[in-house]
């Protein structure tokens, strides 16, 4: 059984924002809700600065999921953590719980209003009908319905953020990670990328 | 019969005093929601990625080749 997961490579990730343009227009999310971010460690720090792209991981074992008093999330065969936002009452216990901050809430009203819960639903959708306007409406698209990954994950130009079954990308990532034969401490695009097959060398005049 | 009647008015009398048992029916996390349909169970889209409708192996098979495309090693420097 496939369980739905996200992989971001630190040494790769360019802070380039484009998961996170790529997922905001996919689903057309409004201001303010940011089922998608990107964060950024010793900014500006020469060799010290690592970003990663963060959104909602579909825990195995999701806390959103064991604090929700109405329990609105369910996990699909897939492993991805969805919520159905005609039961969320919008009480922000998730985001409390949850500790990649995944859960968003839009503030369209007057008083702090806090509307019902957005968060990444891993373009899988919600309980609508799949690929109907009413899903599209609330959840987005459902690009899995499709037989596609997340549009983050595509459109991701270092191929820094992964997406799939949590034993595929992890067998990607580890054979990156075999060919550069390094470990974080070393940096830069020769490292991020690797010479290739293993234990060759990059390419002449190459930065590393 | 006195001591009957009043016995028989002192107990429905402290009965107000009980306090029913209450227990929360039993919370099953993520059971609440039973009607998502999975996503092998679609028709696929025209000109998109090609599956048998309902068979999720075919499903997996075909996203397992769009997980494997993002293993540029595949791509460059071969």
């Amino acid at each position: 059984m496939a369980r739905m997961k996200f992989l971001c490579d630190a040494e790769r990730c360019i802070e380039c924002n484009g998961c996170v343009t790529a997922c905001k227009n996919e689903h057309e999310v409004p201001w303010g809700v940011n089922r998608r971010r990107v964060v950024t460690i010793n900014d500006g720090v020469v060799g010290a600065e690592k970003s990663i792209s963060v959104a909602c991981m579909h825990c195995s074992d999701a806390p959103c999921m064991a604090v929700c008093p109405v329990d609105c999330f369910y996990k699909t065969a897939d492993g991805v953590v969805l919520h159905d936002k005609d039961l969320c009452i919008g009480c922000g216990y998730c985001f409390y719980a949850c500790p990649f901050g995944a859960p968003q809430f839009p503030q369209a009203g007057a008083f702090g209003l806090r509307g019902k819960m957005d968060k990444c639903t891993f373009c899988a959708g919600g309980p609508e009908p799949d690929r109907s306007e009413a899903e599209f409406k609330k959840y987005g698209r459902n690009r899995l319905a499709e037989g596609k990954l997340p549009a983050c994950a595509e459109m991701c130009s270092t191929k820094a953020l992964l997406g799939g079954d949590g034993d595929v990308i992890a067998d990607i990532y580890r054979e990156r990670v075999l060919r550069r034969g390094k470990g974080s401490e070393v940096w830069g695009w020769g490292t991020a990328y690797g010479p290739g097959k293993p234990g060759a060398q990059p390419p002449t005049g190459a930065k590393s | 019969m006195k001591r009957a009647l009043a016995l028989l008015g002192a107990t429905l009398a402290l009965g107000a005093c009980m306090e029913i048992e209450q227990e929360s029916a039993k919370k099953e996390v993520g059971k609440t929601v039973k009607s998502d349909t999975a996503a092998w169970s679609n028709e696929p889209i025209a000109g998109g990625p090609k599956w048998t409708k309902g068979d999720r192996n075919s499903w997996e098979d075909q996203i397992k080749k769009r997980q494997l495309a993002q293993h540029e090693h595949k791509r460059i420097y071969q």
